[in-house]
């Protein structure tokens, strides 16, 4: 994972501010009510200054600097758009440069393989079929249909190892715009408008943003603000007309611009396409922005054992002799029967014979042994050595195999306990026996991974619950489950079982996140409210789930789950600064406005401000500058901290709503100064 | 400020809280539909009533249903009321020959007795035969009261239900509260009332000789029983102009303490309500909590304000000792004297026992401010609750997302349509309070009602609206309202401030109560709590205050630091 330096290029930088100005078309601008209205008192505000400085009317060097900081106000909410969509177009560009260069050969209906057109990988059509060979990008998101080729991914997943794409099976999906290294495959087109990279490329580029609840609710919000204060300040003319004043429109403008929400306003959009940034440097593709937000609101989590909690496979843990065997023995023998043995658990013995012992693997050659391979029938492996016979298998295999062979010594009690008590820790039991006689049990258990019960306390603390997955029966995964530290389980857990578990946390209301490769994911991922589909895993997967996780990483999810409640803060802690500013800015300008009507009310300029002029001026400047000082947070999220809500609220409150309450009065205050000395006004 | 004065305030605290339970309860179980002490004696009247009318009372409405019933409801007592106004002249128990009431004044007394806003730009001794006050004004104070609960019941249940259309049947809730709650309350409270000397009686007034040898007309009538509702629910227009100041609408501290408790009672006995429905009391709580913290707060301001001295008279001893007495009353005091100007204004009651005009700058303030935040401190009955909660809506959304869900309250997701809902129901009292003010206070229509000039002349004119807008009905005094232009806008501003609301807050029960419960979990901001309540609190003072600042600033702010400059207008 790359993080994008924003401060990379300039270009970047210079991209924005050409964008900034593009975007004051007023078609662009009404999608956001608060910069809107800005624009459009900006502009009333600009008209009426041409018209007093061809009537020659005073004060022109005061009302010229309000309105200029009033297009500022417009043109930094522009930027910090520009800025955010500009760091995913940078992103896009070399994603785009292969999908236009690449060509296909698209077969003919009726020929064999021999029979192809080549076509520009833009013209190709779902369900055609093309055939890809070594040193070629695949032209769109499709299923192997035939073949076997080794593909690199890493335009997508920055990961430079090649992987396998198949025909059948899991490994099934690739993707547009990927290379195949070796071989060559036949592919059957599955979307073709918008493949994969398209989607990628729109996503980042903020193109293909569509707002999302949260965020509709909360432009819906500041609308509503934006309109109280309309009330507000279009109130105030004729309060003044009866008091005896007037109140200068110019100034009127600059209080309705400081009081409307402008800050959030003007970093709200830039907050959401920096969310899907973050979700796409994560490398994680979001489907849509709705699902980033859901994940955030998710309460269950459903993981899968293998894989995401525990490593792929068991190992062996432990060697527990049967009365008047030595351990040492116990593992000699253990280690002879695993030393042909390939699959992980058998390794992993000769592994910890090894570590505990000392016993060195010795070369098979040297032994004239004659290896036993395990069977279905015997359910047991092992070895033979001149005269004598070692076998491991199931503990009820041994058993059997013992009452075949042995000298009718029974297994002892003692051996049947350790299998009892190996079963209840949630192991594996693999009874070792030599010559007709058990020597004792090897325990294999599942490796829970590394930290990972660290990572449930935290999604503990997030209030989320987790719950794993798994076809073991509910001893074993009890224990796992007790281990790794998840809430609940499901045991001996099939598809449909995935599916009805899901379907009842949503009754009760529940948001549910699950990850899932496999074809039978399909409909579990279909049915969770955040499904993230693993990019190894088959096109049925990925069309199902709403996310993408392009590391194929199922502890992702957490990160995910970070991102999403990450976007709500940084949104609410914005909203609540930016209101909570307002308090200010009414000492600031009301003092200004009311004092040459009723002079006493001078007593209100807390501040101390230098002139009517001068307080008004730094409101005004404050409003705008602000939102340049926040658009690195915009940008980059509130920090987020796994921790009980009510804690992360008060912090948030004390942060953001105090911090808003006096952050500008110290911001005015100084630009007040500065002001005041450069003579400004 | 005296110890006396604040342990008065926190006994009348102490006694509400204690209320608070026992009602809740026995209002929970009453529109629940469960038997109540009373539905012995009641059950087989309310079914005779749902028998005459047709209505089935198993039969539950959605919230446009609702809606209608309750517009239409609302409607005919306008009609009917307006009706009577014009034609008292021919209707009998008029022994004063009473005059009909001219169309201007029969309208804006209509729409503010259905609007639960009674303000009175009349007299009633002067203007009301009996027969209007009884078939025509109580009745109506009985029935906007039973409509601002049934609209908060209504509330109630869009959050306590799970995925349902419906939100409950408005006759149902009407018949419910009228009969099971309001008569049977105001019987009681007007028998305290009789005992302690409030006349209830059908004589004609009595000319009085007074010792200097004037002549003086006393007014009569049944007023003890008309004072209860009065009160009970939160109507405050009062039988005598005088309104609770008048000795025989209230005349002992006891009667005072009665008084207010009644302001006050089923409006935070709702919070509870809410809390009952909802599986968590503390909810209820906390929403109380909330509104109790601004009360509190206002009762010390005000209280504070009138006991200090006005700097324009305080070379005066007398007033020095005793604080700003000009228009209370003595048998109440200082601190009873303010108490009641903040309740009644918490309140959207309007009943005063001292003149509000008569009050300092800011002890003035604090009542306007009360009017301007939406009644949502306690509120008018029913009404306060469902404002509150618009407020308490709006505080979950900015503040939820902060704890990164999606903001939920009560197990409700708070999206785009309750915020755009909330957000219109909250714009309707700026609308109206700003529109209708920066309008008076530039035409001659208006500023020929004025008393005062200056800044006290702007408040008077402010405070009109607000009191209008907010359905309060108290009167700054000072500023003659019974004029044209004064009977129409008022009478728009009371039309405004209720019914814009009411309409958005029912389609936000509706739109609740189709929602799914979410379960409350680690992640869920908890919503029974001390920083809950500090949230709403700041949520109401920053929606409802920002947008009156400006004008607060010209109006009591204004006057009170051009009098400590030495200005006077």
């Amino acid at each position: 994972m790359k993080p994008v330096q924003a401060s990379a290029s300039s270009g970047l930088w210079i991209g924005a501010l050409v964008d900034a100005a593009r975007k004051l078309d007023p078609r662009r601008l009404i999608r956001n009510p608060v910069m809107f209205t800005t624009g459009l008192v900006a502009c009333v505000a600009t008209v009426l200054f041409v018209r007093d400085a061809i009537g020659g009317a005073p004060q022109l060097l005061f009302s010229g600097q309000i309105i200029v900081w009033l297009w500022f106000t417009v043109l930094f909410a522009n930027f910090a758009e520009a800025l955010a969509e500009g760091r995913g177009k940078a992103q896009a560009a070399a994603l785009r440069h292969t999908r236009t260069q690449t060509r296909a050969r698209r077969l003919n209906r009726n020929g064999g393989d021999a029979a192809f057109t080549w076509v520009s990988a833009t013209e190709l059509r779902a369900n055609d079929l093309v055939r890809v060979e070594a040193g070629e990008f695949i032209p769109g998101d499709g299923e192997v249909v035939e073949g076997v080729a080794t593909v690199d991914e890493s335009a997508i997943t920055g990961e430079s190892a090649p992987v396998v794409r198949e025909s059948g099976g899991d490994r099934s999906a690739v993707t547009g715009g990927t290379r195949v290294l070796s071989d060559w495959i036949k592919i059957r087109i599955t979307a073709a408008g918008s493949s994969f990279l398209d989607r990628m490329i729109a996503l980042v580029e903020g193109a293909a943003r569509q707002k999302t609840p949260n965020e509709l609710a909360l432009n819906v919000l500041l609308a509503g603000m934006t309109l109280i204060f309309i009330l507000a300040c279009a109130s105030i003319p004729s309060f003044a007309a009866y008091a005896g004043g007037q109140v200068s429109v110019i100034v009127l403008i600059a209080l309705f611009v400081t009081l409307i929400p402008t800050t959030i306003g003007a970093l709200l959009s830039a907050i959401g396409i920096a969310g899907m940034n973050r979700l796409v440097r994560f490398n994680v593709l979001a489907m849509s922005g709705r699902a980033v937000e859901a994940a955030g609101d998710v309460d269950t989590l459903l993981l899968d054992k293998t894989g995401t909690i525990t490593l792929g496979n068991r190992q062996a843990a432990d060697f527990l002799p049967a009365p008047g065997i030595e351990a040492r023995e116990l593992a000699e023998a253990a280690q002879l029967a695993s030393l042909a043995d390939e699959t992980p658990e058998g390794r992993s013995i000769v592994v910890l014979a090894k570590e505990r012992f000392g016993i060195r693997a010795r070369d098979v050659a040297d032994l004239h042994a004659r290896f036993v391979p395990f069977s279905a029938q015997t359910r047991m492996s092992g070895v033979d050595l001149g005269g004598g016979e070692i076998r491991k298998g199931a503990v009820d295999a041994i058993v059997e195999y013992i009452k075949a062979h042995g000298h009718g010594e029974p297994v002892p009690g003692a051996v049947l306990e350790d299998v009892e008590r190996v079963a209840k820790a949630g192991g594996t039991p693999l009874a070792v026996a030599r010559d007709g006689r058990v020597l004792g049990i090897v325990h294999l258990k599942d490796i829970v991974k590394n930290g990972i019960r660290s990572r449930f306390a935290e999604l503990r603390r997030m209030g989320i619950k987790t719950v794993m997955i798994t076809g073991d029966n509910p001893l074993t995964a009890a224990a796992i489950a007790a281990e790794a530290g998840v809430d609940d389980f499901l045991a001996q857990a099939k598809p449909e079982d995935k599916l009805a578990l899901i379907r009842s946390e949503q009754a009760q209301g529940k948001l549910v996140a699950m990850c899932g490769d496999g074809t039978n994911d399909a409909p579990a991922l279909a049915q969770a409210d955040v499904g993230v589909a693993m990019q190894t895993g088959t096109q049925a997967a990925r069309e199902a789930g709403n996310m993408v996780d392009l590391d194929s990483d199922p502890t992702k999810l957490i990160e995910i789950v970070a991102i999403g409640k990450q976007l709500l803060i940084t949104r609410g802690a914005l909203t609540t600064f930016s209101v909570s500013n307002d308090v200010a800015k009414y000492f600031a300008i009301l003092p200004a406005m009311f004092a040459t009507i009723y002079p006493p009310l001078a007593v209100l300029n807390i501040m101390k401000l230098g002139s009517p002029q001068s307080a008004i001026l730094s409101a005004t400047i404050f409003n705008a500058l602000i939102i340049l000082l926040l658009v690195p947070l915009a940008l980059r999220g509130v920090k987020y901290r796994p921790a009980p809500a009510a804690s992360l609220l008060a912090r948030n409150l004390a942060i953001y709503g105090l911090g808003g309450l006096v952050a500008p009065f110290i911001g005015i205050k100084l630009i007040d100064l500065a002001l005041n000395a450069i003579g400004l006004v | 400020m005296t110890v006396n004065g604040w342990l008065q305030i926190l006994f009348y605290c102490a006694l509400l809280l204690l209320s608070v339970r026992p009602l809740g309860g026995y209002l929970h179980r009453l529109f629940a539909g469960e038997r109540v002490l009373l539905t012995p004696v009641l059950g087989l009247i309310e079914r005779g009533f749902y028998r005459l009318a047709g209505v089935d009372a198993k039969q539950e409405q959605g919230w446009l249903a609702y809606a209608i019933a309750m517009l239409v409801f609302n409607l005919l007592g306008f009609v009917l009321l307006y009706a009577m106004l014009r034609t008292q002249q021919w209707l009998p128990l008029n022994p004063q020959q009473l005059p009909n009431l001219p169309a201007d004044l029969a309208f804006n007394t209509a729409m503010s007795f259905t609007t639960n806003t009674n303000w009175q730009a009349y007299g009633g001794e002067a203007t009301m035969s009996y027969f209007s006050q009884m078939v025509g004004l109580a009745v109506q104070n009985f029935l906007s009261a039973a409509t601002g609960i049934a609209l908060a019941l209504a509330l109630i249940r869009g959050f306590a239900r799970k995925s349902a259309q419906a939100i409950g049947n408005a006759w149902v809730d009407l018949t419910r509260a009228t009969l099971y709650l309001l008569l049977p309350v105001c019987l009681v409270f007007a028998v305290v009332l009789i005992w302690q000397g409030v006349p209830q009686n059908f004589s004609a007034y009595i000319e009085a000789t007074t010792l200097e040898g004037a002549k003086q007309l006393i007014a009569q009538g049944p007023i003890a029983s008309q004072e209860v509702i009065k009160v009970l629910g939160t109507n405050g227009g009062g039988f005598l102009n005088a309104n609770s100041s008048h000795p025989f609408e209230n005349p002992t501290p006891l009667s005072n303490l009665v008084e207010m408790l009644a302001i006050f009672l089923i409006g935070a006995a709702l919070t509870d309500v809410f809390g009952r429905a909802v599986g968590n009391r503390w909810q209820g709580h906390a929403i109380l909590g909330a509104m109790m913290v601004l009360f509190i707060a206002g009762v010390a301001a005000a209280y504070w304000a009138e006991s200090a001295a006005p700097n324009a008279l305080a070379h005066f001893d007398a007033v020095q000792a005793t604080g700003n007495l000009e228009g209370k009353e003595t048998r109440f005091g200082i601190a009873s004297s303010a108490l009641f100007a903040v309740i009644t204004t918490a309140a959207s009651c309007g009943a005063v026992n001292a003149m509000h005009d008569s009050f300092t700058a800011l002890g003035g303030a604090v009542p306007l401010l009360n009017m301007m935040l939406g009644e949502v401190i306690i509120g008018g009955v029913g009404a306060g609750f469902y404002g509150m909660m618009l407020y308490a809506l709006i505080a979950i959304f900015m503040a939820g997302l902060m704890v990164g869900r999606t903001p939920e309250y009560v197990g409700k997701k708070i999206e785009a349509r309750e915020i755009k809902l909330a957000s219109l129901a909250v714009l309707a009292a700026p609308l109206a309070i700003l529109g209708f003010t920066a309008i008076a206070c530039v035409l001659p229509a208006g500023l020929k009602g004025l008393a005062n000039a200056g800044p006290h002349g702007f408040s008077e004119m402010l405070y009109a609206y607000s009191s209008a807008a907010a359905n309060n009905g108290s009167a700054f005094a000072g500023l003659s309202a019974n004029s044209v232009f004064y009977n129409v806008t008022l009478g728009l501003a009371m039309l405004i401030g209720r019914f814009a609301i009411i309409v958005p807050m029912l389609a936000i029960a509706g739109s609740l109560a189709a929602k799914k419960q979410v379960p409350a979990s680690a992640g869920t901001l908890p919503t029974d709590g001390g920083l809950f309540v500090a949230l709403v609190v700041a949520v109401v003072l920053v929606f409802g205050g920002l947008t009156f600042l400006p004008s607060l600033v010209l109006g009591p702010i204004a006057e009170h630091v051009t009098m400590l400059a030495g200005s006077r207008y």
